[in-house]
């Protein structure tokens, strides 16, 4: 299978006062079509530039972004994104913000087609019923899920998704992540997502990637397929204890702690 | 009470007290018309002025209406200049300060001088001189903390810089700049009856005020006064009705 995201010996220093800043050191990445990468490590360590790469909406000092064996130099409509912070636009319904990228990206739907199938992705992510509210309306995770909604309808190949659930608590967490599966085995896309929490790494990637601390470069690489089970329990099993106990021996290594040292 | 019901009578029961309060305190006090006139030397005189009243209120507003039209288009413009360029509002932001510091009243017989028997000019450069301030510091503070999330979401489909500015930028700003109208239409108010009390011969309300006063028409100047203050509250509540058609999301509904 092809390679649909290609990052390749980038490397990108920030400008501030004090000098240039590097945040990215030679770094790779590739992600099959189809496949689910989760990109974990230290905090401050490039993560988010990662995402702003890809999404073209930076360029990088040296090295290059392929997406689909096009360079990335400029943003395309081929990409969704969602972020921390559900950045729904309150003057407009659930609907119309999902709606929302149907009216930037060039499609020749009417606004009956853009309607069905923005109805159709919340029934999905169980927001049935809201579709008229205002996202002052919802809870966080209700306003989580339609985020989701709007970064995938339009049908982009590519989904970036930057800490999506880090605001969230832990149950609402779950609920979310079980609706990534659910939304994914609909509707295929190739993900990219930016966590710092492991077990959401493991449980809804296919390979985990470590970055090392700044400037980040490739530490470590994690397949973590599991079989094509999606079951919450799944993450309570000897298996997946395991793949814990390596992730985070890799990001205090990251972070410039041995492991050992750590234990002691 | 029913809501609508509360909605008037309410208001309209305070008028009444308020109105039958000042009569009394004058009565009590037995007070001259020259000292302070009371609503029953009031009435009189909108009756004997009325025509005057009506052509003049139409001037005052149609010009306070003209100078605040031209202070959004300005001080919009100025706004989405500072609010988008970092180097723009560093630049622009200690002139704008150091413009509005300025008390207008004084400004009025400069301009009354500079272009003399222009009235409606003056006027209204008046209204719109005194009123941009601010809608252009509310436009500049709502673009420039327009968090990069929500341009990011727009950019990374794509979209134009003008795209992100009708979709998000503009609608985002204008709880703001509502706000900042509510003060700029009664700003603009003031600035239109400064220069029509100043300027002779000119038109108006302020106008009407001055020839009351040069006349010792004492009824008349206080019967002014209170036409002015039902413009003022017209054009207050347009402005609240423009912001509910627009802004309206804005407003929480009631139990959140």
């Amino acid at each position: 299978m092809t390679n649909l995201i290609d990052i390749k010996g980038v490397t990108h220093a920030y400008k501030t006062d004090k000098g240039p800043l590097p945040v990215l050191d030679g770094l790779d990445v590739s992600v099959k079509e189809g496949e689910f990468c989760a990109v974990v490590g230290p905090s401050g360590c490039g993560k988010s530039t990662l995402t702003r790469l890809v999404a073209g909406l930076m360029k990088p000092d040296q090295g290059e972004v392929w997406l689909h064996g096009e360079r990335v130099t400029s943003p395309r409509s081929t990409v969704g994104m969602a972020f921390q912070n559900p950045v729904l636009l309150e003057w407009r319904t659930i609907l119309d913000n999902v709606i929302l990228p149907l009216e930037i990206v060039p499609n020749n739907m009417t606004r009956a087609d853009r309607e069905d199938r923005a109805r159709a992705l919340l029934s999905l992510v169980g927001l049935d019923g809201f579709e008229d509210k205002r996202p002052s309306e919802l809870s966080g995770g209700m306003r989580q899920r339609a985020s989701l909604c709007r970064a995938i309808v339009h049908k982009p190949e590519v989904l970036i998704m930057d800490e999506p659930f880090g605001a969230l608590d832990a149950f609402t967490r779950e609920d979310l992540w079980q609706t990534m599966h659910a939304l994914r085995a609909e509707e295929p896309f190739t993900g990219v997502l930016i966590t710092h929490d492991l077990r959401e790494s493991i449980y809804l990637a296919d390979e985990v990637v470590v970055l090392s601390g700044r400037p980040a470069r490739t530490q470590y690489r994690m397949d973590t397929r599991l079989d094509g089970r999606t079951d919450i329990d799944l993450l309570y099993t000897p298996e997946v204890a395991t793949m814990l106990g390596t992730l985070r021996d890799q990001i205090k290594i990251a972070q410039g702690r041995s492991a050992t040292e750590d234990a002691l | 009470m029913n809501k609508t019901v509360r909605q008037w009578a309410i208001p309209t029961f305070a008028i009444i007290l308020f109105l039958l309060l000042w009569e009394l305190l004058v009565w009590a006090n037995g007070w001259p018309n020259y000292k302070m006139a009371s609503p029953t030397d009031i009435g009189p005189a909108f009756v004997k002025y009325w025509p005057l009243f009506l052509e003049y209120s139409w001037d005052t507003l149609w010009r306070t209406v003209v100078g605040l039209v031209v202070a959004v288009i300005i001080g919009t413009g100025i706004g989405m200049v500072m609010g988008f360029s970092r180097t723009m509002r560093d630049a622009l932001y200690p002139l704008l300060v150091g413009f509005n510091a300025v008390p207008k009243a004084t400004v009025v017989p400069v301009i009354a001088l500079l272009f003399v028997g222009q009235h409606d000019f003056n006027t209204i450069l008046i209204a719109f001189m005194i009123s941009f301030f601010p809608i252009a510091v509310a436009v500049s503070i709502g673009l420039s903390t327009l968090e990069p999330e929500y341009r990011d979401i727009l950019r990374s489909l794509g979209a134009s810089n003008l795209t992100i500015f009708w979709k998000i930028a503009l609608p985002k700003t204008l709880p703001e700049f509502f706000g900042a109208l509510k003060v700029s239409v009664t700003l603009a108010f003031i600035g239109t009856n400064l220069m029509e009390i100043v300027e002779p011969h000119g038109r108006g309300l302020g106008h009407l005020f001055d020839s009351g006063k040069i006349n010792a028409d004492y009824p008349l100047m206080f019967a002014v006064l209170i036409a002015l203050a039902a413009l003022g509250i017209i054009l207050f509540y347009v402005v609240v009705l423009l912001e509910k058609i627009f802004a309206g999301w804005a407003e929480r509904s009631d139990g959140y």
